[in-house]
């Protein structure tokens, strides 16, 4: 699993990049109570928004963390947004990734890393 | 940046694990467990919240209560001699546009009047009050505890047994040993409780004791509250430019003074008699995505206003807002459009408020 700035986790299923939020960004946002996905088969680009999420607080973006071709969103979220808090590094997945070169995560932080960030 | 001030209850929010932010020049408590299950423990149970960044004025009359009363009423579109000892009463200071300076709470302590106002608009009351009665306008520094929900009474009244016979908008003073608390019996959550102003030396010991039945609410589940039980927030639903007419708070207006008198009168008779362009609504959005403030408002493809407040209610389980939109737009069933994220997504006007009062009448 990696790790974004942004608090996105990525990790690698075959040759796509599942995306979601840590459990430290979960918890920061509060209950979630509803959950915007993009469509299937959007071309994106590094630090478009992709998804927008919110919480009982306030609204808040998930950017694309990589370039690539959303193949797969969870519509499990539409109906059950609060899987976010209950389960972000599992079942709240957010979209997957199809990628040109898997390498490019190579770049972000590890787990040790991501948690020194968060302290 | 201006330096924020702090709460006399500072240390206990930290110590209770509060996330604090900037608010109207205070350093407040947004959170403690989660806006959502402290929203849910306020409708269920019992909660306490520190809103001692509140004003607080006593009006002290120079000669008698009944000038006092009068002069009072010269700001207000308000009854204000009527109101008897021992009771409170909502008020709203206009302008005289007819917009609203500030709304508040005031109530008749026998040899005084205590108004209860907007934190950020506290300077600005002040001042206005002072320009029409002079040094009779004390403030008073002092903490103010809100004790919220269906178990209040049962979390104060073993402290001061006399709230058990209170009734919705009275008010008593107990001798405690926290020192004398002014005591009222309302809210801004919809719930039936408490608002408790006590010296802050005492405060500590007070909230201490409290939470032993209830439990520490933040600034979020305060506004997510007020907002299912329509009420409004100063700066947002209504401001200088906003009358009470147009806010749907004429039920404040009560009929004595309905014959002008107070500052605004042209505009906001002739609103009474049935001219007011714009209303306050309640808004339901129809899928899950909130709409919040700034959300622009479409009956169809003609613009017809603007949401005030909006987010997630949690006693709702959906969306919900409040606006401001043109008259013809305003019927209760209305169905609108709100613009979310460039999406026209639908909308219908509704009655407010959304989650059923429950005060002790």
């Amino acid at each position: 699993m990696k790790y974004t700035e942004d608090h996105e986790w990525l990790r690698i299923e075959g040759d796509l990049v599942v995306v979601g939020i840590t459990e430290h960004a979960a918890t920061q946002l509060g209950d979630v109570v509803f959950v915007e996905l993009p469509e299937v088969e959007t071309m994106v680009a590094t630090g478009d928004e992709v998804v927008v999420i919110e919480s009982v607080k306030a609204a808040s973006d998930i950017l694309a963390p990589i370039d690539g071709e959303i193949v797969a969103v969870n519509t499990k979220l539409a109906d059950a947004p609060g899987l976010v808090n209950e389960d972000p590094l599992g079942r709240a997945w957010f979209f997957k990734l199809k990628v040109d070169d898997l390498s490019v995560l190579d770049e972000f932080m590890d787990e040790d890393e991501y948690a020194d960030l968060i302290g | 940046m201006t330096d924020l001030r702090r709460l006399p209850l500072h240390d206990l929010h930290i110590e209770m694990g509060a996330r604090m932010v900037p608010f109207a020049g205070w350093e407040m408590p947004v959170q403690f467990a989660g806006v959502m299950p402290e929203h849910l423990a306020v409708r269920e149970k019992a909660g306490l919240f520190d809103v001692s960044h509140m004003g607080q004025v006593i009006l002290r009359p120079r000669r008698d209560m009944a000038q006092l009363a009068a002069d009072l009423a010269a700001l207000m579109p308000v009854e204000v001699a009527a109101l008897p000892e021992g009771r409170q009463r909502y008020g709203l200071l206009t302008n005289e546009d007819g917009g609203i300076i500030d709304d508040l709470m005031f109530a008749n302590r026998g040899d005084h009047f205590l108004l209860v106002v907007n934190a950020g608009r506290a300077d600005v009351d002040i001042a206005h009050l002072r320009a029409h009665l002079g040094d009779q306008v004390q403030p008073v520094n002092r903490a103010l505890l809100a004790l919220q929900g269906p178990l209040a009474e049962d979390a104060l009244a073993p402290l001061v047994p006399a709230v058990r016979a209170m009734r919705f908008m009275d008010v008593i003073t107990a001798d405690t040993l926290f020192g004398p608390l002014w005591i009222s019996r309302s809210g801004y959550t919809g719930e039936d409780g408490f608002e408790i102003s006590v010296p802050t030396p005492g405060a500590e010991g007070l909230a201490r004791a409290l939470l032993r039945n209830s439990q520490p609410i933040g600034l979020g589940a305060r506004d997510s509250l007020r907002l299912e039980a329509g009420l409004c927030l100063y700066g947002h639903d209504i401001d200088e430019t906003t009358s009470p007419v147009e806010a749907g708070l004429t039920w404040a207006i009560q009929k004595s003074r309905r014959t002008g008198g107070f500052p605004g009168e042209g505009r906001i008779l002739a609103e009474l008699a049935g001219r007011s362009e714009r209303r306050r609504v309640g808004l339901r959005p129809e899928g899950r995505a909130p709409m919040r403030e700034g959300t622009k408002l479409f009956a169809g493809d003609r613009p017809v206003g603007i949401v005030t407040s909006g987010g997630f209610g949690p006693s709702v389980g959906a969306p919900v807002a409040m606006g401001y939109v043109e008259a013809d737009a305003a019927a209760i069933g209305t169905q609108l459009l709100g613009e979310v994220r460039g999406k026209l997504l639908p909308v219908t006007v509704s009655a407010l408020p959304f989650h059923q009062t429950t005060y002790k009448r």
